[in-house]
């Protein structure tokens, strides 16, 4: 079954692709899960899509040849800095940043697509995602996304661990917590617009959050929850696109169902192997 | 005469238009176990707060070791153990190990490793608070007292000379409160580790602290549990703003 993807190139570089998202979406989710920012990363996906929309109208109109992965990840990282000022004018209501950048990117999105005279079937293969719409260019624009945040994570992870499991301590102990927000929160906005050419807009999220929704069922300790999320985004993406393409459906369809799929696995196995154990503390605690 | 680990001068610290503390003078001497008491708004937190540098006071100067606070930039000397200790996110899966690490974090730095001599420290601190048996289990899945103790190992692994612990025992039962005041006294009598502890536990402090303030608002007593032992009903009243029984929280 793998033998297109290795024969065509524009196969070949939707599976190199996917292989790498298979590893960033998951490695940002497991930080943006356990700081409870889910929704966060959907809003940001829907910023992203005004980006990508405002891209494919300038080419239209304008015949300016800007690439939408380009133009969506700008809009995707001027969003994630309003979010954080956002965050910062409410402070008392934070999850307000949420609705604000998320009608904010869809009606943006709408107006682009109506000045760009409507739909198209190439706006659709955002939505979605797609087997076959992946570039030579933006395979190597996403390899260096990949590098870059891998690279930034590997040298602050401590500091993200720290911050993520108690921020009063953190703070408390000296480190500068905006300053990793906003290193974060631009960290996901370029996950996310990296994503998108296979996953698809509306489902980007799902794959920063469905491996490691599996993964907590499972995992002893946050670096084992990395390793585990990484493998099961990876499982969902190589199954995701071989079946897409085999059966004529976006892969960001396919890719979130095997993600579910696996995490109805991932609570089915700790159900079955949880035996009720007390434990017993040596030092008589408990 | 060496000098005071905190030292406070004429705090004044206003939340809008309401005083939290207004006029604090006080030091903590090295090597005290010191004891803070009062009602609940009055203040205590935020005093706490306004040591770690995460309030800034309206009014008054705050020395730490000796240096204002402004300068000061060793806060790994300072552990803190909150009282979220009871009520941080138990969905977490972090490892004991992992998660007395993070006490080290700052320590270290930005852009440094984290090495095998660290490590050692990590593995250290868990064997202080005896909780070695445990150091790869999910912190999660632990009891109330457990958890408390790792908190305390995350403070430690940083070798602080000041640990503050907010209302520590709140949640933690009763058998657990005793050997939790011995750990407490292991570190100040060995490691001569100054103590500032607050709680609502008057019984338990008046045996184990060296010195006592009593916050609300303004500093109601400041000095040795014997001499708080000799307050009448109607003074603890007064400070408390309505009458006082001595409660112990054990559920």
């Amino acid at each position: 079954m793998l033998a297109d993807f290795l024969e065509y190139d524009f196969l070949r570089y939707t599976f190199l692709t996917g292989l790498l998202i298979g590893i960033i979406a998951p490695l940002l989710g497991t930080f943006i899960v356990v700081r409870r920012l889910s929704l966060i990363a959907d809003a940001l996906s829907h910023v992203t899509l005004a980006g990508i929309a405002f891209g494919l109208f300038m080419d239209k109109k304008f015949a300016l040849g800007l690439p939408p992965l380009y133009s969506g990840m700008g809009f995707s990282v001027l969003g994630s800095i309003f979010i954080e000022k956002l965050r910062g004018v409410y402070k008392a209501y934070q999850e307000l940043a949420i609705p604000i950048i998320l009608s904010g990117g869809v009606g943006l999105s709408v107006i682009f697509i109506a000045l760009a005279d409507g739909f198209n079937t190439e706006l659709f293969n955002y939505l979605f995602g797609s087997v076959s719409a992946v570039s030579q260019t933006d395979l190597y624009t996403i390899l260096g996304i990949s590098v870059i945040i891998i690279l930034v994570i590997g040298s602050f992870y401590k500091e993200l661990v720290t911050l993520s499991f108690d921020e009063e301590h953190a703070v408390a102990s000296g480190i500068h917590a905006k300053r990793i927000h906003l290193l974060f929160i631009v960290l996901t906005a370029l996950v996310i617009a990296a994503s998108i050419r296979v996953v698809g807009v509306l489902l980007v999220s799902a794959l920063m959050t469905l491996p490691v929704a599996a993964s907590m069922r499972i995992a002893r300790g946050f670096k084992q929850m990395i390793i585990f999320s990484i493998v099961f985004g990876e499982l969902a993406v190589i199954i995701g696109l071989i079946t897409g393409y085999y059966f004529s459906i976006p892969p960001g369809g396919t890719i979130v169902v095997v993600s579910i799929i696996i995490l109805l696995l991932a609570i089915g196995i700790k159900r079955f192997s949880h035996t009720p154990r007390k434990r017993r503390d040596p030092h008589g605690t408990e | 005469m060496e000098e005071p680990v905190v030292s406070m001068k004429d705090i004044h610290y206003a939340y809008e238009t309401k005083n939290i503390l207004h006029d604090i003078h006080f030091d903590i001497p090295q090597g005290a176990f010191m004891g803070m008491l009062g009602p609940n708004g009055g203040g205590k937190t935020t005093l706490i707060k306004l040591i770690l540098g995460l309030l800034k006071p309206d009014h008054g100067s705050i020395h730490l070791f000796g240096q204002p606070i402004e300068k000061f930039r060793n806060w790994s000397k300072i552990g803190f153990v909150s009282q979220k200790a009871n009520t941080f996110n138990k969905g977490f899966p972090a490892t004991v190990y992992e998660v007395v690490s993070m006490g080290l974090t700052a320590k270290i730095g930005y852009l440094k490793l984290f090495t095998t001599k660290h490590k050692k420290k990590v593995l250290h601190a868990i064997d202080q608070v005896g909780m070695s048996h445990y150091a790869y289990e999910n912190v999660g899945s632990l009891s109330g007292g457990q958890q408390q103790r790792v908190f305390i190992a995350r403070s430690l692994v940083s070798d602080p000379e000041l640990l503050i612990l907010d209302e520590p025992t709140v949640g933690v039962d009763q058998e657990n409160v005793q050997k939790f005041y011995s750990l407490l006294h292991q570190l100040n009598d060995e490691h001569n580790i100054t103590l500032l502890l607050i709680t609502h536990d008057t019984g338990t402090m008046t045996e184990h602290a060296t010195d006592i303030v009593c916050l609300n608002t303004t500093l109601h007593f400041h000095g040795k549990p014997e001499e708080y032992k000799t307050l009448s009903n109607k003074d603890l009243s007064q400070f408390y703003g309505h009458p006082v029984n001595i409660v112990t929280h054990d559920h």
